[in-house]
Order: C-alpha cells, then sequence, then structure tokens
C-alpha cells in the first residue's frame, strides 16, 4: 500500500515534470526558420539577408508578446531541393513557426508545398516572381516583384521621349516577367520593343547580345540580371561603348545592385534604374537604418535584399503581436494580411488578398554623392502593386 | 560581321589560353586534371588583388599572374599530382575534382563570393573603327597576346631541344630515362608551364569575364569541350577548335539568340559522334 503510494506520487510529478517542459517551452521559444542561400554564387543575397533581419532583432528586442524569438538560418546554397529538405526538417525536428528567406524563385517554389502542408508561414524576402505568392496560401511576401518594379521603368520611358528599346534579361523565371512586364507597358503607351533578348543565366559573355542591341539601334537598351549579377554585364556594356552610340542604358535596380554599384566605376553615372529601394532613400527611418546596418556589417552597403529580412522580420513581429503570442500558423497569415508600416524604403504594406507586397517604386539615376556611387531617386510612383 | 567576327576570335583565344594547360597534362602526360581551372582563378584572383589593393599596373599582373600559377602548379605537382601519375583516370578524376572544391571553398572565404571586378587601364577600354566595324581595343590586345603564345608553344614544341626531349618523354618514358633524359624533371615543368598559361588566361579573361569562387567549376566545361572538339596530341587542334567554339558561341548568340547557348554544344556532340577522336587529331592518336 505504502510502495503504490510513493510510485504514484513519483508518477504523478514525473508527469507534471514532462508537461510543465513541454508546455514552457512551447510557450516561451518561438522559432524562425531562415532559408538562405549562404554560400554559391547568390551567397551576397544571403548574407544581405541575414544582416536585415538581425539588425531588426538587435533593435526591436528578442522578446514579441512575451514569447523569446529565435532564429535558425539554414544554408540552402542556391539548391531548391536543399531548400526542401531543410524546410522539411525545420518544420518536423525545431517545430518552427515560421519559415523565411528563399533567395531565387526556384528555392521558393520548393518549399510552397512544405508550407502548405505543415500550416506554417513562409515569409518571402528576397524570390521575386510574381506568381510564386500564389502558390501556397501561407506564403507572404516583404521583398518585391519584377512587374512591380519594371512597370515603372517602361512608364518614364514612354514619358521621356524614349521610343524605341531592345529589352535584355536573364533567362529565368523573374527575367521573363521583366521582359513581360515592360513590353506590356511600354507598347501600350505607345513604345516600341524592337527585340526581346534572353542570355542564358550563367552567361559569362553578353558580347553576342549587346552588339546585337547595338545594331538595332534602340533609344534605349533595358537590363535585367539577378542581384550579384550586374557587375560583369555592366563591364561589358561600358566596353561596347553603347552610350557613345546614343542608346541610354535603363534596368530596373537589380542591375545597379547597391552591394555592388561602388565598384562598378564611373561608366554607370547617368544610368536609369526603377526599384523599391536605394541606400540613398531620403527618409529618417532610412538613415538610421543604413548608419545601423554598415555599423553592424563592417562597413558593407545595405541593398534591397537586405530591407527583405529586415521588413520579414517586421512582418513576422507583428503578426505576433497581433495574435498574442498564438502560432497557429493560418491565424498568424491571417494576422499578417493589410499590416502596413513604414519601412526603411518608404510605406509599405501586405495586401490583404493577395499576400503580395504593395509599396513604392522609385526612379532612380545613378550618381556620384561624396565620392561614391549611389541611387539617387527623383521620382516616385505610390503603392504599386506587387501581383493581382 | 566583322566586330563579332573579332569577338568571336578573341573569347576563343582566352578559351584557348585557359585550355591549353590542359591539353599539355591530358595529351601529353597523359593526366585527367579536372582542377586546372583552379590555376586559372589563381591567376584571376592575383590580378584582382594586386590591382585593387596593391595599385599594380595591369601589364605587370600578366606576369605576376603567370609566375604565381606556375609556381603554384609546380608545387603542387611536387608534392601531390605526381603520386598519381600512374593510378588509373578513375583517381585522377576524384583527386582533381577535390582539389577544385578546396580551392573554391578557399577563395570564398578569402574573399567571399561575389563577382570581382577589375577596371581595365584607359588604353585598353575604347574602341576604334576599322574597315566600318566598331572593334574593342582589349580584345585585339588579347587576340595579339594569345596569337604570340600560340606560334612561340609551337616552335618550343617542335623546334627545340625541350619540345624533342618532351614528346620523347611521353612517347615512351622507359626509353627517354634509358637515354638520359630526366623525364620526372620534364614533366615538373611542362606542368608548371601548363598552369602558368591557365594563370596567364585568368589575368587576360578579369577584362572579359567575371570572377567568383564557383569559376573552376564554371569554365570546366569549355575547357573539356575546347579538349575534346580539338583533340589533346597537337598544339594546333585545340587552338583552331576554341577559335571556332569562339567565333561559334558569339555568331550563335548573334543571328539566332533563341538556340545561341547550345551551338557550342551541338558543335562538340556532332563532332565527337563524327570524329570521336577530336576534330584535329590523327585518328591514330593513342
Amino acid at each position: 500500500m505504502f510502495r503504490r503510494q510513493i510510485l504514484k506520487s513519483i508518477g504523478v510529478a514525473g508527469l507534471a515534470l514532462a508537461t510543465g517542459i513541454s508546455a514552457a517551452s512551447a510557450q516561451e521559444v518561438v522559432k524562425v526558420g531562415l532559408i538562405l542561400p549562404m554560400t554559391g554564387p547568390s551567397a551576397s543575397t544571403g548574407r544581405q539577408i541575414e544582416a536585415g533581419a538581425r539588425l531588426w532583432m538587435a533593435q526591436n528586442g528578442t522578446i514579441v508578446a512575451g514569447k523569446k524569438i529565435e532564429l535558425i538560418i539554414k544554408d540552402d546554397t542556391g539548391a531548391a531541393d536543399q531548400s526542401k529538405r531543410l524546410a522539411t526538417e525545420l518544420v518536423v525536428n525545431d517545430k518552427v513557426a515560421f519559415l523565411a528567406g528563399f533567395g531565387l524563385t526556384p528555392l521558393a517554389l520548393a518549399v510552397g508545398p512544405v508550407a502548405s502542408q505543415a500550416k506554417v508561414p513562409a515569409v518571402i524576402m528576397a524570390a521575386g516572381t510574381s506568381t510564386i505568392v500564389a502558390s501556397s496560401p501561407y506564403f507572404v511576401r516583404t521583398s518585391f516583384t519584377l512587374p512591380q518594379n519594371t512597370a515603372p521603368m517602361a512608364q518614364w520611358s514612354a514619358a521621356n521621349n524614349i521610343k524605341t528599346v531592345v529589352t535584355l534579361v536573364s533567362d529565368y523565371g523573374p527575367g521573363l516577367d521583366s521582359e513581360k512586364a515592360f513590353k506590356a507597358e511600354f507598347e501600350a503607351k505607345g513604345g516600341k520593343v524592337l527585340d526581346t533578348l534572353r542570355a542564358p543565366l550563367m552567361n559569362p559573355e553578353f558580347a553576342a547580345f549587346l552588339q546585337k542591341a547595338k545594331d538595332l539601334k534602340p533609344d534605349a537598351l533595358f537590363l535585367f540580371v539577378p542581384s550579384g549579377q550586374g557587375a560583369s554585364l555592366m563591364k561589358q556594356v561600358g566596353e561596347r561603348e553603347l552610350a557613345k552610340a546614343g542608346i541610354k542604358i535603363i534596368g530596373t535596380g537589380d542591375v545597379t545592385d547597391d552591394d555592388q554599384l561602388n565598384g562598378m566605376g564611373d561608366a554607370l553615372i547617368g544610368m536609369i534604374t526603377s526599384h523599391n529601394y536605394s541606400a540613398a532613400h531620403d527618409s529618417p527611418e532610412n538613415k538610421a537604418y543604413v548608419a545601423a546596418f554598415l555599423k553592424a556589417n563592417n562597413n558593407m552597403r545595405p541593398n534591397f535584399m537586405s530591407v527583405g529580412g529586415f521588413d520579414g522580420m517586421a512582418a513576422i513581429y507583428k503578426a505576433l503581436e497581433k495574435t498574442k503570442g498564438d502560432t497557429d500558423g493560418t491565424k498568424l497569415v491571417e494576422a499578417m494580411k493589410g499590416l502596413a508600416w513604414v519601412s526603411p524604403r518608404g510605406p509599405m504594406s501586405i495586401d490583404a488578398t493577395t499576400r503580395d507586397i504593395t509599396q513604392n517604386v522609385y526612379v532612380r539615376e545613378v550618381k556620384k554623392v561624396d565620392g561614391q556611387l549611389y541611387n539617387v531617386e527623383f521620382a516616385t510612383i505610390a503603392n504599386v502593386k506587387g501581383s493581382n | 560581321m566583322l566586330t563579332i567576327l573579332l569577338d568571336g576570335i578573341a573569347y576563343g583565344m582566352l578559351l584557348f589560353i585557359l585550355a591549353v594547360g590542359l591539353c599539355v597534362t591530358l595529351g601529353l602526360m597523359n593526366f585527367i586534371n579536372l582542377a586546372h581551372g583552379t590555376f586559372a582563378m589563381a591567376g584571376g584572383y592575383l590580378t584582382i588583388t594586386l590591382m585593387q589593393k596593391a595599385g599594380v599596373p595591369f601589364l605587370w599582373c600578366l606576369p605576376a599572374a603567370f609566375i604565381f600559377a606556375a609556381v603554384l602548379g609546380l608545387v603542387l605537382e611536387r608534392t601531390l599530382y605526381r603520386h598519381l601519375y600512374d593510378k588509373t583516370h578513375l583517381d585522377q578524376v576524384l583527386f582533381s575534382i577535390g582539389l577544385v572544391f578546396i580551392s573554391i571553398a578557399m577563395v570564398d572565404y578569402a574573399y567571399g563570393a561575389n563577382q570581382q571586378i577589375v577596371n581595365l587601364p584607359d588604353y585598353l577600354t575604347g574602341r576604334f573603327s576599322f574597315l566600318g566595324a566598331s572593334i574593342g581595343v582589349y580584345r585585339v590586345f588579347v587576340i595579339a597576346i594569345c596569337g604570340l603564345l600560340v606560334v612561340s608553344l609551337q616552335l618550343v614544341l617542335t623546334m627545340t631541344r625541350f619540345g624533342s626531349r618532351l614528346r620523347a618523354a611521353v612517347d615512351d618514358g622507359r626509353v627517354a630515362r634509358g637515354m638520359g633524359i630526366d623525364v620526372t624533371r620534364i614533366f615538373a615543368v611542362t606542368f608548371a608551364v601548363g598552369s602558368g598559361l591557365a594563370g596567364l588566361g585568368g589575368a587576360l579573361g578579369t577584362g572579359i569575364i567575371s570572377f567568383d569562387p564557383t569559376f573552376p567549376l564554371k569554365y570546366m566545361i569549355y575547357f573539356l569541350i575546347v579538349i575534346s572538339v580539338g583533340g589533346t596530341t597537337t598544339i594546333t587542334g585545340p587552338f583552331l577548335a576554341a577559335i571556332l567554339l569562339g567565333v561559334a558561341d558569339v555568331a550563335g548568340k548573334y543571328y539566332v539568340p533563341a538556340v545561341g547557348g547550345f551551338i557550342i554544344y551541338t558543335i562538340m556532340v556532332v563532332v565527337l559522334i563524327v570524329r570521336p577522336q577530336g576534330l584535329f587529331a590523327r585518328a591514330a592518336a593513342k
């Protein structure tokens, strides 16, 4: 009898201990699984996003709605099968409440089914093909889309005496998105696209494409290559002396990436691009952001990828505050819909129906400011939708 | 038209300089060295470092890159490669691809994964008109240097004592040794020169292509295409093959952009079907 009593009490105590621990850990820590290309050709994207996400956490603390936020960073090296495997591991083993990151379109698309099945919100901090968000009801985007960033360039060109354009894009999802958006918008405004050139994504030599563009004698050449590849393209653009032949160089801001712009040389001065973020954006929020970012990252200049990470964490924090710490995936996605705040890039919001980002897009010119090259904004197109 | 032709020739010449060292090790020494691109990358990154950090003029970087890559090649040959000369081709492939991954990780650690940019001196940039075509100064520069190298390589191999010793050592190492030829030293020197040429190609390449740590993998395919189309028994074979591929690549992308990227692969497949030993090699080559 006595022995039974002891056994029983031990059992009860053990049970209480076990449930106590699991309840405490489930309540106190909210894990965010950040899947980024930290090595490989897109490593600069991963580094910028990580730095942006960490900066948000450094500035806003790690406790939200009484819970501690923990960041788990996984390197997918830019390979889609890795992204999917890591997402599954994060969901099953680490029990993350959020997936986030995704440096390239295929990487995001690979994670979509995992997010849908596990009902875990997935915040896209980089990938820019317009269709991704529609592929899973748990996707939310804080970066940009190519059509969003491209259409304003077409409008500006049509309004500024550019009648004919040749486009040259990288031959993959975002490139084709960009080409389509430019052509549609530019021709709707009365311009003419003479040719649409597509260079292989892993292309070391642009000579033939640039020569073709030069021989077609358009008023302007529209360029898109993914972040990190602008330098080699612009080197060849400079070598071919398109500007001297009277061809204006325009493009999306991916080409004049802040991370690399300074090393590209003075040949870029005067290039017109449209984009959602410039390190030279004139606002108190951005000045504070750039200063803190430079300080925390050994003087690496923040680019548009970094604000994707920064605002991605902002969306996660705001969603948790709204659900008062509830980590149910469906409720979190609901909470993110319609969120609006002022980011270093300017005002932005998450569209309540598409879950895609709505933000200002700026037309900028490459200029020398204090001895450094910057994208200086001179026109704003307000509240451009990410996708319809 | 002339512009396209010259662009293609310059690109082909660059491919040749990058690949010729591989042709030497593969064809003459019968060693499959997939890590060849590593030496080209070494030359390229040395140029980038010297120009950006030390302000060394571009023209001085070229010989520096050659010497640096050659010394690197010599050291690796003496310490690592020579143990694999009598091993099977599979061992050689596994060893050298391992070396590629090590070099990628090292460069990634030291320089980061970003594309590196070199700004050429003013006298090498710009363009001039020739017979109505607009031609890039740097491309002509590349063609001139590579042309000189091809001629001197060919002369060294066919006209000098070293050349005949090398050919003897390759044809039958045992007999060559018996004749008093120091085969080990000849192979070491040949390997070093091949690596040095790759380094020089890398340095020249900084003006046209971009460098990131995945360079040895990205360009391995191009080296192998040049070698397989040109054959490995001569210098002129890979040279003509590289020119053919360079022109076909650039012209293909210009005239039929829709399939441009695939043209060099098509050429390779056709050549391998029709002449598996290479376009310009003797059929009875070993």
